[in-house]
């Protein structure tokens, strides 16, 4: 039982192999994509591994604070960010193989020519919030 | 009455309806309903026997859910077979039923979520708020868990290993919620010792029991961790850690050991030094022995490694460490590094003097940690060593 991210990028992630970009598939194609995700994300509810999944707009602004009583900075979007995230979808699964073999099936989801786009996506575990509470010595 | 002593009645009456003909799932989601009007009623209006009470409505509730189902025609003939209510054997249901919901054929996922439902009588919005997953998510992980033992026959045996591995899961991985996991998973295993004759079962629970004791000091009030040497032994619970040592002992004398009871050994040998330096570390060493005897599991060797440091000194502790690297190349199932081996290093490394080896693992030890207490502990415990502060 332990919480997994599933992080898909638009730019920072390594090519994928059928890497043609969204704009020059077919209608057809693209509703076929998102099918895909959609019956993904359905079936992870039917099995009780769904937490959440979400997706994010390409472009957003930096923000820090200013110091005391004043506005904070904003600054970008910048076009040379390296690492863009487009989305998650958090699982909840007894394991780190079922972890991998569930994004494993999620970057088989079909672009181009109806083909899988073997995309790479990021898995990380969530850290819990507190250690478990037997099996350590130093507490 | 309250809600845990409403909820204890779950399992016997869960076990009558099975056994005069409801299938399990069905049964389970009548006894749900029925739990939810015993708590929203009894407070006003007790009944006089309870467990009455409960199967009667769970049983009525049933028949409602059957007759709108008028396809399932089989189910109907029960309605006119209606068996007397009566007494039930009900220690015996109670233990099949920890058998159906620790199923074999269940993930332990599936297994912890069934048993607090079935066995706990716990909603499964309770559940879903204690695993922080969305309601729908547990709703459909504990209906294919009833689908997936439907076909298992409630009288069959079971191992009560599995058994014990899902409570000890509820005990130790909860998260948060109106329901205390841990307190619940004491319920559920000292309910199980009244149903079943097993020193492993004793010694689970008084592994729980004596850990249980220590809770209130284990963080500090801002949610820190706080190491069990530093830990404010007056607050300890003795009554607990009492009855712990009690069930122990009683589970000792059989002569039967196993993985729980060295554990829960080990735990009371903690949990009976009134000050950390007085530990009895040599012992405790001799209880990792035999525990790594019985589970050969890396987690063993590396906490042996931690008491042999405490016993012979650190030069010992970290060539203990060094077996354990040889052995098993640091590494558990999974190809990830084990948990805390560099925390460990560190411990060790610091109580030899080499100050700058020791904050270098720490650091290392925190980027590893896979729940938040502990990487800030040992994030601050890096932090120490390089600024120079004293312990």
């Amino acid at each position: 039982m332990a919480k997994y991210l599933l992080l898909k990028h638009y730019r920072g992630a390594p090519a994928p192999v059928n890497n043609v970009p969204m704009d020059q598939w077919t209608p057809e194609e693209i509703s076929a994509h998102v099918q895909y995700m959609n019956d993904f994300a359905a079936r992870l509810e039917k099995s009780g591994e769904f937490v959440d999944g979400q997706a994010l707009a390409p472009e957003g602004s930096w923000v820090r604070y200013d110091g005391e009583g004043r506005p904070p900075v904003t600054d970008g979007p910048f076009a040379e960010t390296k690492d863009l995230i487009a989305g998650w979808m958090i699982i909840d699964v007894d394991s780190h193989e079922r972890a991998v073999e569930l994004a494993g099936e999620l970057s088989a989801a079909p672009g181009k020519d109806g083909k899988p786009i073997h995309e790479w996506l990021e898995v990380r575990p969530f850290l819990a919030a507190k250690p478990s509470t037997t099996e350590c010595t130093f507490k | 009455m309250n809600e845990a002593l409403i909820r204890s009645l779950t399992p016997g009456v869960l076990g009558v309806l099975v056994r005069r003909g409801a299938d399990f799932a069905a049964a389970e989601d009548a006894v749900q309903d029925a739990l939810i009007e015993a708590v929203r009623g009894w407070p006003a209006d007790p009944p006089r026997d309870a467990k009455g009470w409960l199967t009667t409505v769970a049983w009525r509730k049933f028949l409602d859910a059957t007759r709108a189902d008028a396809a399932r025609r089989r189910r109907e003939d029960l309605v006119e077979e209606e068996p007397a209510s009566g007494p039930a054997a009900s220690v015996d249901d109670t233990l099949q039923l920890y058998f159906l919901c620790a199923h074999p054929s269940l993930t332990p996922s599936s297994a912890v979520a069934l048993t607090l439902r079935a066995v706990g009588g716990l909603t499964t919005r309770q559940i879903a708020q204690a695993y922080l997953v969305p309601e729908a998510t547990m709703a459909q992980r504990i209906s294919r868990a009833k689908r997936t033992v439907s076909g298992v026959r409630f009288d069959q045996p079971g191992d009560v290993a599995t058994v014990l591995r899902v409570l000890y899961l509820v005990f130790n991985e909860g998260y948060s919620g109106d329901v205390d996991l841990a307190a619940e998973a004491i319920r559920l295993t000292r309910q199980l010792v009244t149903a079943i004759d097993h020193p492993e079962v004793a010694g689970l629970l008084a592994l729980m029991l004596l850990h249980h004791a220590r809770r209130a000091t284990r963080t500090a009030p801002d949610g820190s961790l706080v190491p069990l040497a530093e830990q404010d032994r007056s607050r300890w619970d003795t009554k607990a850690i009492a009855e712990g040592v009690e069930i122990l002992q009683a589970a000792l004398a059989r002569d039967r050991l196993g993985e729980f009871q060295a554990q829960a050994a080990i735990a009371a040998l903690h949990a009976d030094a009134p000050t950390a330096e007085e530990t009895d570390w040599v012992q405790i060493v001799e209880w990792y022995d035999e525990l790594a005897g019985l589970t050969d599991s890396p987690v063993v060797r590396l906490n042996r490694a931690v008491a042999v440091g405490e016993a012979d000194g650190p030069r010992a502790g970290l060539a203990a460490l060094a077996e354990l690297d040889a052995s098993s190349a640091g590494s558990s199932s999974g190809g990830y590094p084990l948990p805390r081996h560099a925390a460990v290093a560190a411990y060790l490394h610091e109580r030899d003097g080499d100050l700058a080896t020791a904050a270098r693992l720490y650091a290392e030890a925190a980027h590893k940690a896979a729940n938040l207490a502990e990487r800030d502990y040992l994030t601050r415990q890096a932090a120490r060593l390089n600024t120079g502060r004293p312990h």
